[in-house]
């Protein structure tokens, strides 16, 4: 799948605001005044900003309003209302910290919980495409939560769970790794099935339907980024995971070594999120002897 | 509303035979041709003339060589459209209700006016049956030419796909798969139409007859007609080539 710049940021950024969103929304920790403020900004400003990046892919992005109609079999217009309703939920949370000193417990949990159910529905969009056997995986949604959780307990400056959190999820991400790089294999999927010749021999794309490119070819058959994968991967892993949570469990820990932490997490985040496009590969590829 | 109806009236949709096939893209063209004309935003080209030309279609074909150890390969056109699936993913993942399968003849469409061009429709699709207009951010996919088959202002004969009209070699027919008299599920039946990537359960309309096998000409080792003769064939050259050869393999 074509790594666009849009999709990484959405994801990456939305999956850090609703985390972070989640925490406040549980009282972990529970700001008041300017504080609260500069929580609340960071949180919205990364779940608002996120959703914004993922209308820059759209080809009509003025009908954007459009997409929160189908929420009864869309994964996509789900992710929508869920988000909105989490930033309209914990707006009155916000408000009750910020200006009134007083603490809405139940808008607080509601909010929370529905910035869960916004992550569950981000990773669905992906999770239910069959057509992308690595996405296709369970433990796709337990990724995306793991990713909001360990980064929103970061934001939040809950060193010891995030340093628990951060050490999972590395452990996650490297067994999704695994797992993924067998997906495609286990599901049965070839050029033989793709075109049904697989009884009369081995298939081998002859001649291309088209002498240059087309839209099928550039967004979802990306194969010149795979070829670092595995390095990209080390890197990953250590910079999102193992750098910060060692800052974390061996540093006193403080502002500056929290945001050091966050800098090296957020390396990390961006490319794992990369590697999470450029190594998905469509079964459409198999038409064109690629994957 | 982007829920897919339980069961269509018809099942519209096409028969495509791999063994007649033969490759020359007329369906291709002539599709363009029709769809950049009439319903819904044209399809359009960048770069038309440049060096790097990319354009909208809604049919393309593809050649496969399919091989048996041992035996000739045997060469296939494989020309690829949507397949109006009964379980069509890319209808259900719609955030806006713009695709849908109509309940009247099972054709998935796409209105334009409602498309917001997220392409998440294309990522559902394993067949790469859906492009983008890099012109209108619109969606484009085949349409069974639902503006020609039900269209009383052209002559009869033309009620059909443009792919299937414009088709020289009689490879492409058009048809209703609910109906198990109609010419298209009597020819399915009869040739073993197959289904593309049963494995993804989409359970596409459209049918495809697998190519005939070939006569096996190098089955026995021998090519027949001109076997006799070339069995007096010398196996050793002798004179003064077979010395030079002999003397080039020592060396």
């Amino acid at each position: 799948m074509h790594p666009a710049p849009s999709v990484i940021i959405f994801t990456a950024l939305s999956g850090l605001g609703f985390g972070l969103l989640f925490f406040l929304g549980f009282g972990f920790p529970e700001p008041r005044g300017w504080t609260a403020f500069g929580y609340f900004f960071v949180a919205y400003a990364l779940g608002v900003g996120g959703l914004l990046a993922s209308t820059l892919h759209l080809g009509n992005p003025q009908r954007a309003a459009k997409a929160f109609r189908q929420w009864r079999t869309s994964w996509l217009s789900r992710e929508g209302v869920a988000a909105v309703a989490t930033l309209l939920v914990m707006a009155v949370y916000a408000i009750g910290l910020i200006f009134f000193d007083h603490a809405l417990p139940l808008f607080g949990w509601l909010g929370g919980l529905l910035a869960l159910l916004t992550v569950f529905t981000t990773s669905k969009i992906y999770n239910q495409l069959k057509t992308v056997p690595r996405w296709n995986l369970p433990l796709t949604p337990v990724l995306f939560f793991a990713y909001a959780l360990a980064g929103g307990a970061l934001l939040a400056g809950q060193a010891m769970l995030a340093a628990v959190l951060l050490l999972l999820l590395s452990a996650l991400q490297w067994a999704g790794w695994q797992l993924g790089d067998k997906a495609f294999a286990n599901a049965g999927h070839s050029i033989e099935t793709a075109t049904g010749l697989g009884e009369l021999g081995k298939v081998r794309q002859l001649e291309g339907p088209h002498s240059g490119t087309n839209y099928l070819l550039q967004e979802l058959v990306h194969v010149v980024g795979r070829k670092h994968a595995q390095k990209l991967r080390l890197i990953a892993i250590v910079t999102l995971g193992l750098i910060p949570a060692a800052l974390l469990l061996f540093l006193p820990v403080g502002q500056f070594v929290l945001l050091i932490a966050l800098a090296s997490h957020l390396i990390g985040l961006f490319i794992s999120r990369w590697l999470f496009f450029a190594e998905a590969e469509h079964v459409v590829g198999l038409y064109y002897d690629l994957r | 509303m982007t829920a897919l109806p339980q069961t269509t009236e018809k099942k519209l949709g096409l028969v495509i035979d791999l063994d007649t096939c033969v490759g020359c893209h007329a369906c291709v063209i002539n599709c363009k041709e029709w769809n950049t004309s009439n319903y819904g935003a044209p399809l359009s080209d960048m770069d038309a003339y440049g060096e790097k030309p990319v354009g909208t279609f809604l049919n393309r074909v593809h050649t496969y060589e399919v091989k048996q150890p041992g035996r000739t390969a045997q060469t296939v056109h494989f020309p690829k459209s949507c397949l109006h699936c009964e379980a069509a993913p890319c209808v259900t993942v719609c955030p806006t209700g713009a695709s849908y399968k109509r309940v009247e003849d099972g054709i998935v469409l796409v209105n334009e006016s409602d498309c917001i061009g997220c392409g998440l429709c294309a990522w559902a699709c394993p067949y790469g049956a859906r492009e983008m207009d890099r012109a209108e951010g619109v969606m484009k996919k085949c349409t069974l030419c639902v503006d020609r088959i039900y269209n009383d202002n052209i002559p009869e004969i033309d009620r059909i796909p443009a792919c299937v009209r414009t088709c020289p070699a009689g490879a492409r027919h058009f048809g209703d798969f609910a109906d198990p008299d109609s010419h298209v599920s009597r020819l399915s039946a009869a040739r073993g139409g197959m289904e593309l990537m049963p494995e993804q359960a989409t359970r596409p309309v459209n049918r495809y007859l697998p190519p005939r096998p070939k006569t096996d000409i190098t089955g026995d080792g021998k090519i027949d007609l001109l076997a006799p003769y070339l069995d007096d064939l010398p196996t050793e050259t002798g004179g003064f080539l077979g010395w030079l050869d002999k003397a080039l393999e020592r060396f």
